[in-house]
């Protein structure tokens, strides 16, 4: 709601108490602009069944156009007798096209999906609250669900009858239909959410030619959520569906998939609303890890460049995704990203929230990753012994000093040597750091005294300023990292 | 340049540079936003040929420091030598311009449009053109909807191939199959139509703007009416109705209520922009419509537009418009299902009466002012009573009184405070307008009740506003009607109470004068220093603080410093610490 009231104003916390009242209401209409006027009556039809078969196919088209009749449902004592009506048939053709073979002849298709195309594609109404919690609030409920599950229903059975044919159905399910599909994902009702994710299931599987459409379309949904709006229900069952699809890519992957899993996937992490589909989302990464170990590289170094800074719940479900990586790299693999990574894990460690603590420590119980951890102990315990050494004296939380405890001993048992080096130059290690602060404190000041004098010269001679240079100052810029 | 010229200079920038690679991303940060510093002390020329192309290169980090990079930049011109070689900027920009992250781009492509202008019309076809043809057929989408912002700024500066290139270009991503592209063209329609000539927008931008009105995204097609206005605006008026109308209309009726939101947002700017005439054929109905929307998004966005739209209709015709077309629309909005939509009503409806005058005030808005001051809805009755200042310019706030009263008490009762704290910050503004004699007979035990009310934020409201209304009715209205009952409050059992008394003498004394404060405040102040409660014996040391300046310093010394004394050696800590303070900001020691 743009409109800000005066009480809004002063008072924040309106719109909860707003939400508040509200409340008792969790359905509403589904915001389709009736053009169309006042619903007619509908009159009973008689039932499928009983009709002679040569009969059967006009009564079902019958009863296909009288369930394009709409209701208000927010109204709900409106139309009773035609509600029923409808409900009765929608059930009614659900069952016939599940049951009976022979029923889909090609002149159905087309009253079949302007049936369903009537009911289901709607503009989605605006949310209720505008700062709906998904983990906190109850969601809207779609109001015309009586009818509408059926329509899904029916959908569902139409695409799985056994005499469904794709190359009839693609000039109906065609494009068009495929995006309006994919933007009810965005319904606050997970009952629709679900039914959708089946069903986009089963046309991606069925229609070939709708395949790179549909995956181009959930990237667009995918970046727009990222970039643009932050807000989306369906993130976590078109993740689901893209699970299973990632599953199927064929070998080597193509450079578009490539390009999904490092430009949408990993930048996915960075949603606010990461809880809701993190392990949908964690389960595709490492679905395309475990088809191509050579991307484990570039997918750690992008999780390091999103690790959260200031949630802790998010960075306890980075710490589980970042396991469920390890599990299954390839040795290789690990020993390219396993110093960015332990420096990060060695920041988790020490991190002051005890979650994030406790769950990296706990990669010390998984034994594939201490393996790892073995093989490469020179590099990984010299990253390492600063935060854990810290850590046992200074941590406030005594579980966490004694896992801490545990790991260090386990780190000394790998390499004895390696460790007591470390323990004992310690303390000269910490004191070289605090030197290197001053100096650059030091450094700063002095700079900032040079930016002052270089304003005033600068201001006074802008262009005159081609002197030769020492040469040893030009490397500087050459050299990369 | 003595500063960058000896090996001490060196250092400090080598570590620069370190830093600019540190490890930690808050080093990195800080050096990035001192990187003015690194450009002035290598001068011009080893920042054209050193560090940006090292920037252009090396930088691939964190968007945080991505951004101030971007921002930076902007403002390099004169680092790099001046306009003469502000192009040296674009690489690192360009790049810029691509990453993902919307404010690392949007930032980049701000620092662009400014340095474009820093161009010379030769370097900006050299140089900036060619860039922004890069961006605008670059692979991943985000090049190109940085590319979408940048046509405008060069356009009006290039020859004329180079100006049938770029409103190619532009057309192109009007139809991207990304919707990003497609969001970011119609959001820059309006502005890249400013700047084309007249046939163009004829030639062009309609039919761009007609397909992005009708784009299967309704994302893209609520942008398209924003662009409406300044097509609208570009065009004459004989071209209206051919050209933009059918796009308004079908975006008036859309399908989805996004795009009739943001018709009913734009609604003033729309009915400006396409004039008088059409607004009476079209827009009235249209608006009719909005008001009557299925959606009460809609409604209330199109009820917040009611006076402003109504004040913009031709005079000639406004009246008979409003009271046959608008009114009977307002009407039932008075009595609508959503709170919201009643509530953004009621913060405009006030203003029609200013609009329609006297006798069609009293006639017919008064009964829709009533039914809202008596809707269950808090906000609805708050705007109301907020806004009542334009009523009483037409019709005076009399006529309200009756319903008025009622409609105050409730929302001073209300259960959240909040409520009660913003018809609290009302007060004023009622007691002015209904006359002290109104005010003492119905307000003033509401405005005493509210000290003693059981939130801290109210009896502090009330202080506050027990001193605007001294302000607004004298010294001798105080003496009369508010210090008694303030100073009786100081016998009160509870401490809380006893408090509220001290912070009213703060907030009165000023107003009250010198004579009232010394004779009548001071004297309960004192007495309160022998409280029992700390709390209130270190009020009365902060209350003496702040009413000593009023009194006089015969008081001061007399009165005053023995108990400030006293206090100074109490038990409690913090009654000697602020005893302690008033002394020496009294500077009574």
């Amino acid at each position: 709601m743009s409109a800000i009231s005066a009480s809004e104003k002063v008072d924040g916390f309106t719109r909860k108490s707003v939400r508040k009242a509200q409340k008792q209401r969790k359905s509403q209409g589904s915001s389709q602009y009736r053009t169309q006027s006042a619903p007619v009556e509908l009159s009973p039809l008689p039932q499928l069944k009983d009709a002679p078969s040569t009969e059967q196919q006009e009564l079902f088209t019958q009863k296909l156009q009288q369930c394009c009749m709409l209701f208000d449902f927010f109204d709900s004592v409106t139309d009773l007798k035609s509600k029923e009506i409808k409900r009765a048939t929608l059930n009614e053709l659900v069952d016939y096209v599940s049951t009976n073979r022979g029923v889909l002849v090609e002149s159905a298709y087309p009253e079949i999906t302007d049936m369903i195309c009537t009911n289901i594609f709607r503009t989605l109404p605006p949310s209720d609250n505008p700062d709906f919690d998904p983990e906190e609030d109850e969601p809207t409920l779609e109001a015309s669900w009586p009818h509408i599950q059926l329509v899904y229903e029916f959908l569902l059975r139409f695409l799985e009858n056994p005499d469904f044919q794709p190359s009839i159905a693609k000039r109906y399910i065609d494009q068009k239909f495929v995006l309006q599909l994919l933007e009810l994902f965005d319904s606050e009702d997970p009952r629709e959410r679900d039914f959708l994710k089946t069903i986009l299931h089963r046309i991606y599987g069925k229609f070939l030619g709708l395949r790179a459409f549909i995956r181009k379309q959930i990237n667009n949904i995918f970046l727009r959520f990222i970039y643009e709006t932050e807000h989306f229900n369906g993130v976590a069952e078109l993740l689901e569906i893209l699970g299973s699809i990632i599953n199927g890519f064929a070998l080597p992957l193509k450079s578009e998939h490539k390009q999904f899993l490092m430009k949408v996937l990993i930048p996915l992490h960075t949603a606010k609303a990461l809880s809701l589909f993190h392990a949908q989302l964690a389960y595709c990464v490492v679905q395309f890890l475990e088809k191509d170990p050579t991307l484990t590289e570039p997918v750690i170094r992008g999780l390091l460049k999103f690790w959260p800074k200031t949630c802790s719940q998010k960075e306890v479900m980075f710490l589980g995704e970042v396991e469920e990586i390890l599990d299954v790299i390839e040795p290789t693999q690990f020993k390219k990203i396993q110093e960015p990574l332990f420096k990060q894990i060695s920041k988790c460690v020490a991190n002051p929230h005890f979650q994030v603590a406790e769950r990296a420590l706990y990669f010390w119980n998984n034994e594939y990753i201490l393996s790892l951890i073995e093989e490469n102990i020179d590099k990984i315990l010299p990253i390492m012994f600063g935060s854990l050494y810290r850590i046992s004296k200074e941590h406030w939380n005594p579980t966490i000093v004694a896992l801490v405890y545990n790991v260090l001993k386990t780190l000394m048992e790998m390499n004895c040597t390696l460790f007591d080096e470390l323990t004992s130059s310690y303390k000269a290690d910490r004191q070289r750091e605090k030197k290197k602060e001053q100096e650059r404190d030091e450094l700063w000041k002095n700079l900032e005294e040079l930016r002052l004098n270089n304003t005033t010269l600068v201001q006074n001679n802008s262009h005159a300023n081609t002197r030769n240079t020492t040469p040893e100052f030009i490397g500087l810029f050459t050299l990369k990292y | 340049m003595a500063g960058a010229d000896g090996d001490d200079s060196l250092y400090p920038i080598a570590v620069l540079i370190d830093e600019l690679r540190n490890e930690d991303v808050q080093l990195r940060l800080n050096s990035i936003k001192k990187l003015s510093t690194i450009a002035l002390a290598l001068g011009v020329e080893r920042t054209r040929t050193e560090l940006l192309p090292f920037l252009t290169d090396t930088i691939y980090d964190e968007d945080e420091v991505l951004l101030a990079l971007a921002e930076q930049l902007g403002n390099f011109t004169m680092l790099v030598g001046g306009p003469e070689y502000v192009h040296c900027l674009l690489p690192p920009l360009e790049s810029l311009a691509t990453v993902e992250e919307t404010v690392v781009r949007d930032k980049a492509v701000e620092s662009l449009r400014k340095i474009s202008q820093e161009h010379s019309p030769v370097d900006l076809e050299v140089h900036f053109e060619p860039l922004v043809k890069r961006l605008a057929s670059g692979d991943w989408f985000t090049s190109r909807t940085s590319a979408c912002g940048l046509f405008s700024v060069c356009y009006p500066r290039v020859s004329s191939t180079v100006k049938a290139e770029i409103r190619q270009h532009f057309r192109t991503l009007c139809s991207d199959d990304t919707p990003m592209v497609r969001r970011a063209a119609a959001s820059k329609l309006g502005e890249f139509a400013k700047v084309l000539e007249l046939d163009y927008v004829k030639s062009d931008i309609i039919s761009l703007f007609t397909a992005l009105a009708s784009d299967e995204q309704d994302s893209v097609r609520l942008l398209a009416v924003e662009a409406c206005v300044s097509i609208a605006t570009l065009l004459p008026q004989e071209d209206l109705e051919t050209l933009v109308m059918p796009t308004l209309r079908q975006a008036a009726e859309d399908k989805s209520w996004r795009v009739r939101y943001m018709v009913a947002d734009k609604f003033s700017e729309l009915q400006k922009a396409v004039g008088p005439e059409i607004t009476k054929n079209d827009l009235v109905p249209a608006f009719q419509n909005l008001l009557k929307d299925c959606e009460a998004e809609v409604r209330a966005a199109a009820a917040n537009k009611v006076k402003e739209f109504c004040e913009n209709l031709p005079e000639d015709s406004r009246e008979q418009i409003i009271m046959t077309h608008i009114l009977p629309c307002v009407k039932e909005l008075v009595s609508d299902t959503n709170q919201h939509v009643k509530s953004a009503l009621a913060s405009v409806i006030m203003g029609l009466s200013t609009i329609l005058g006297k006798d069609n005030t009293i006639e017919h808005l008064l009964p829709l002012f009533l039914a809202q001051l008596k809707d269950e809805c808090p906000e609805v009755r708050l705007n109301i009573i907020s806004n009542l200042d334009c009523v009483n310019e037409v019709i005076g706030i009399r006529q309200l009184s009756q319903s008025l009263l009622p409609a105050i008490v409730e929302l001073a009762e209300d259960a959240k405070w909040r409520v009660r704290l913003a018809i609290i910050e009302y007060m004023p503004l009622l007691a002015g307008q209904l006359g002290v004699e109104f005010f003492d007979e119905k307000l003033n035990t509401l405005c005493m009740a509210w000290l003693i009310d059981h939130v801290y934020a109210i009896r502090e409201a009330a202080t506050c506003n027990l001193m605007k209304l001294v302000e607004k009715f004298g010294a001798e209205w105080a003496q009369n009607t508010i210090v008694p009952k303030v100073l009786g409050m100081a016998n009160d059992p509870n401490y809380l109470h006893r408090m509220t008394t001290l912070f009213c003498i703060n907030a009165l004394s000023e107003a009250c004068g010198q004579d009232i404060t010394t004779k009548q405040m001071l004297p309960v102040v004192l007495k309160m220093s022998n409280d029992q409660v700390a709390n209130v014996r270190f009020n009365v040391a902060k209350s003496l603080q702040k009413i000593g300046p009023v009194l006089d310093s015969n008081a001061l010394q007399a009165e005053v410093k023995p108990v400030l004394e006293k206090l100074a050696t109490d038990t409690d800590m913090d009654v000697k610490y602020f005893a302690q303070e008033a002394i020496s900001v009294l500077a009574l020691a």
